[in-house]
């Protein structure tokens, strides 16, 4: 296939950057997006060109690293990684425009690069259960409702990509809490620290930056781990009995 | 104190120049051993340890540093507790978030002697599985802890919020794993590696909110610091602003992860490299068993040169599709449901009929191979033949309804069809044998210590746990064991021998290792050749694979010595690293891994060619039975093979520790 590619290229945070076009003649359908993105770097050391940065690890859609926009959609067109994204998803001739993540919480580093750590200071604030290493009881002694358990992992599926934020137009983290807020809610080692935990995340995500939920709906349609959009009325509820409870 | 706390075996003196030279490629040192583990009963070693380690005082420990490279399950589970314990702790990884760590890729699960289906498990089961599995080629006394805390690191991680699979009781579900009997295995659906490290991760948070962990993400390790002969600290690089930094603690614990990327296409992480303890070597740490690679039998077959990695379909599809290749190699390009049963050959279950499609990794991916080798591969051809064989489900979508097939291994299914566009509901998946893990590393004692003191080593980046091969579901369990309950007990004996003298970023030591860093970067820089930083990795890649992958014979190995040799030759003289090394530059980074994978792979052949065996993942042709298994050689080799460093021009010296089993009687493994 014939790609045409345009891409975003910046040089660093505080250079401005713009849209640059490469045209890659040989792409095979079997490719994913970043191999081909690949492709093309081999091409652009050839000419002596700095290759286009762009973050990505597993390169299996669990580690959460990549994440472009294509053509306006976080991840592509497909419901996925872009790392999963396969170029039969494209048509010869296509032109395709690819841009990082959009969101004032994720300031550019570098060409595609976003630096996403306000989620790492999400977490932080109370994503987690207070358990000291060793301590901790048999692990049968608290059975889990097969169902509970079932949902809790639903959530917990969530790869911290930020995907949601990138299509949101407010650029919103809540779908991203509302899936640890939803996980560890649904278990009854998360219960202690329910009240307290919603409080400290939403806090800290307006501190970062995020926007406020509007209900758009944006973040599920593109989450590639498919987190549906209850789990934000589920942060909404727990933060208003946090509320009620004098948090 | 005990007699268990002697010092760390040092690194004999250099013997005499030429004394005991083999092949001109290697010589033979004095041999090591380790001398933590106490001398009484196996089943009372880890407690007599755990008593015998000095304590350090609740007060004194905020005051000792310890930096801990990687956040995977070992290093984030280490951070974890030793910020909890009171330590000054300081975490790195290259990636933008802990949460991110190679660990996070592993889909089966995770082993625990908890005996929860009464199956007759047991801790000693586990511990004679495990020994046996790696083919009599570890240490008892590490794979009796390992065994031992198993049970603990399942109940710290429901504790943590981590959602296991449960059955309808509200219990844990188990399954089994190739090569065992029992059902053992805890999971978490196709990603229990993802929820375990993100329990560790969300532990590490924790512990970074409240002031214990100071986190360096996008940060490289790429270089030790010693002082006086002990591990003081790391030199990095700020990955963003290119800035090289200096690290100094009083402890230093490598969890680094594995070196399987050497080959290039592998089921790790693009990013997995072996530099944190390849540098370590470099510096005096020994690295052990270095060739024994674990190829794992389900991974998706190669489609073409692009390709930049392999994916893994969990083995736990082994417990319920059958594997099989058309008797008649006219079959081959048939559509396989055209095939019918009598002209299929289940080889697996034909030739182990006790274990059938359960047989450990090393077992069915060499039979993988034997097939296609005989032109009984399907699938596209890469090259003249086809590398694949079905994995097919039909028996159990029959059995088990299309919802509780997809239950169990739907996400595994939507990913293969992801990659290759067919459904596995409807045709057989296509698998191949793939790189995937590596058994060997540092050598460490049996408190995690390498040969240089204050430098501890945890999960895949030390040798200790898995011998020649691994049985599933046990790399996690050793990280989470390692990073959980092992280090904090004996990091602790170490640091209460202190304090060590305070260092500073001025001393001779320190500021050598900073310029040394700096001149690498610049030389990388500034070589200015032809060839892409990929395109070297890619050719050791295929010297690596073609030579010392799935089978190796001397004369593959010294073939690839001087391959490798040369290519090392040429990358210092024609690599194109482009850009600056004050922003994020992705070559860069990439070609301090490759210089050092080159390094490494050298090490690996070398490895392979001294072992004139067969064992585990190291099947060497010279040495099989009539049947085509490989053929152990318990009286030349059971011991470990641990390497000291030569210098720039020199070779290596070869250490042997000696392998004593007083549990598990050395038997030849059988799956039949
Ligand atoms: C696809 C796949 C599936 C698997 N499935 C299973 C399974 O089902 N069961 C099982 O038991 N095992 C499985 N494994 C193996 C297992 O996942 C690994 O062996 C294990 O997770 C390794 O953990 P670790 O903590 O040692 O290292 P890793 O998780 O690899 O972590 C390495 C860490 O070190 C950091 N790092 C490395 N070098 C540097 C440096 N120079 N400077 C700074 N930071 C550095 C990285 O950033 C990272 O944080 C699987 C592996 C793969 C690839
Ligand atoms: S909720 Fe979905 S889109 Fe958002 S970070 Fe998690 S996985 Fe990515
Ligand atoms: S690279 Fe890991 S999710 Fe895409």
């Amino acid at each position: 296939m014939r790609i045409t590619l345009q891409v975003w290229r910046q040089d660093g945070p505080q250079d401005g950057g713009g849209m640059r076009d490469y045209v890659l003649d040989d792409v095979s359908e079997d490719m994913s997006f970043l191999e081909m993105l690949d492709v093309l770097n081999e091409d652009l050391i050839g000419r002596g060109e700095e290759p286009v940065a762009f973050d990505s690890d597993c390169r299996e859609g669990i580690c959460g690293s990549c994440g472009l926009v294509i053509n306006g959609r976080a991840h592509g067109p497909e419901v996925t990684t872009t790392c999963q994204l396969h170029m039969r998803s494209f048509h010869d001739g296509d032109v395709i425009s690819v841009e990082p993540w959009r969101a004032d919480a994720f300031p550019v580093i570098k060409d595609l690069v976003v630096d996403r750590s306000a989620f790492d200071r999400i977490i932080q604030a109370g994503g987690y259960v207070s358990v000291n290493t060793g301590a901790a009881p048999d692990a049968h002694a608290t059975p889990v409702p097969k169902d509970d358990a079932d949902k809790s992992f639903a959530s917990a599926t969530c790869i911290g990509c930020g995907a949601c934020v990138a299509a949101c137009p407010n650029a919103s983290g809540m779908l991203f809490m509302g899936a640890k807020v939803t996980h560890l809610g649904l278990l009854p080692q998360g219960q202690p620290e329910r009240d307290a935990r919603v409080v400290k995340m939403v806090n800290q995500h307006d501190h970062e930056g995020f926007g406020g939920c509007t209900n758009i709906g944006e973040c599920a349609a593109a989450c590639p781990k498919e987190i549906p959009l209850d789990v934000i009325s589920r942060l909404n509820k727990d933060l208003r009995t946090a509320m009620r409870h004098g948090h | 104190m005990s007699d268990t706390l002697t010092e760390a075996p040092q690194a004999p003196e250099a013997p005499t120049q030429n004394a005991g030279v083999v092949h001109g490629l290697y010589r033979e040192g004095e041999p090591i051993a380790d001398t933590k583990a106490p001398k009484v009963d196996i089943k009372d070693r880890w407690t007599t340890r755990q008593f015998e380690a000095a304590l350090v005082n609740p007060a004194n420990r905020r005051k000792l540093t310890v930096i801990v490279v990687g956040t995977g399950l070992a290093g984030g589970a280490a951070c974890a507790t030793l910020g909890e314990a009171g330590y000054h702790v300081k975490s790195f990884c290259y990636q933008d978030s802990p949460r991110r760590a190679h660990s996070i890729a592993a889909q089966g699960g995770i082993n625990a002697a908890k005996n929860y289906k009464e199956d007759g498990d047991s801790v000693y089961r586990l511990f004679y599985d495990t020994v046996k599995g790696g083919d009599f080629r570890s240490r008892e006394s590490n794979v009796y802890r390992l065994a031992e805390v198993s049970a603990n690191i399942i109940d710290q991680c429901v504790a943590q919020g981590v959602p296991f699979a449960r059955e309808y009781g509200g219990l844990l579900d188990n399954r089994s794993f190739g090569g065992v009997q029992v059902s053992r295995t805890f999971y978490a659906r196709g990603q229990t590696g993802q929820q375990l490290l993100i329990g560790a991760y969300q532990a590490l948070e924790r512990q970074i909110a409240a002031g214990t962990v100071q986190m360096y993400t996008r940060h490289e390790m790429l270089e030790l610091v010693l002082v006086d002969g002990r591990a003081r600290g790391i030199i990095a690089r700020d990955l963003v602003t290119g800035e090289v930094e200096t690290h100094l603690a009083d402890a230093v614990v490598l969890a680094s992860g594995g070196y399987g990327n050497v080959f290039f296409l592998s089921t790790n992480a693009m990013n997995s490299n072996v530099t944190a303890t390849w540098r370590a070597h470099r510096k005096g740490a020994m690295f052990s068993n270095p060739c024994y690679t674990q190829i794992h039998p389900t991974c998706i077959p190669v489609s073409g040169d692009h390709q930049s990695k392999l994916t893994l379909m969990s083995e736990s599809l082994r417990n319920d599709g059958r594997i099989w290749v058309p008797k008649r190699r006219e079959d081959c390009e048939k559509d396989p449901r055209d095939i019918p049963e009598e002209d299929r050959d289940y080889y697996l279950e034909r030739i182990y009929p006790s274990f059938g499609n359960l047989v450990p990794r090393d077992i069915a991916s060499r039979q993988a191979k034997n097939v296609c080798d005989e032109g009984r591969g399907v699938g596209p051809k890469v090259g003249d033949f086809a590398r694949g064989v079905y994995l097919d489900f039909s028996d159990a979508l029959a059995r088990m309804s299309t919802e509780a097939v997809a239950e169990k291994y739907g996400n595994l299914f939507d990913m293969y069809q992801r990659i290759t566009g067919e459904s596995p509901y409807e045709v057989p998946m296509r698998i191949y044998p793939a790189v995937h893990y590596t058994m060997g590393g540092l050598w460490v004692d049996y408190d995690l210590q390498s040969n240089i003191p204050g430098l501890f080593v945890a999960g895949e980046a030390n040798f200790s746990d898995h011998g020649a091969n691994r049985l599933g579901a046990s790399a996690l369990m050793q990280g989470l064991a390692d990073g959980y309950f092992v280090l904090p007990n004996t990091i602790r004996d170490y640091l209460a021998h202190g304090p060590y003298p305070k260092v500073e970023e001025t001393h001779d030591e320190v500021v050598a290792a900073r310029t040394a860093v700096e001149e690498r970067v610049q030389k990388l820089l500034s070589v200015n050749g032809e060839r892409s930083v990929d395109s070297f990795h890619k050719e050791l890649g295929h010297i690596m694979w073609e030579y010392c992958g799935m089978e190796r014979s001397e004369e593959g190995l010294l073939k690839a010595i001087d391959l490798i040799r040369s290519l090392k030759d040429e990358f210092w003289r024609n690599v194109r690293v482009l850009g600056s090394g004050a922003t994020l530059n992705q070559s860069l980074e990439k070609a301090g891994r490759v210089a050092d994978f080159l390094e490494l792979g050298e090490l690996m052949c070398i490895d392979a060619l001294h072992r004139r065996e067969s064992c585990g993942g190291h099947f060497r042709t010279e040495s099989q039975t009539e049947d085509g298994e490989a053929l152990r050689d318990d009286q030349e080799f059971a011991y470990v093979a641990a390497w000291e460093w030569g210098g720039e021009d020199g070779i290596p010296t070869l250490h042997k520790e000696d392998l004593v089993f007083d549990y598990v009687h050395l038997k030849q493994r059988s799956y039949k």
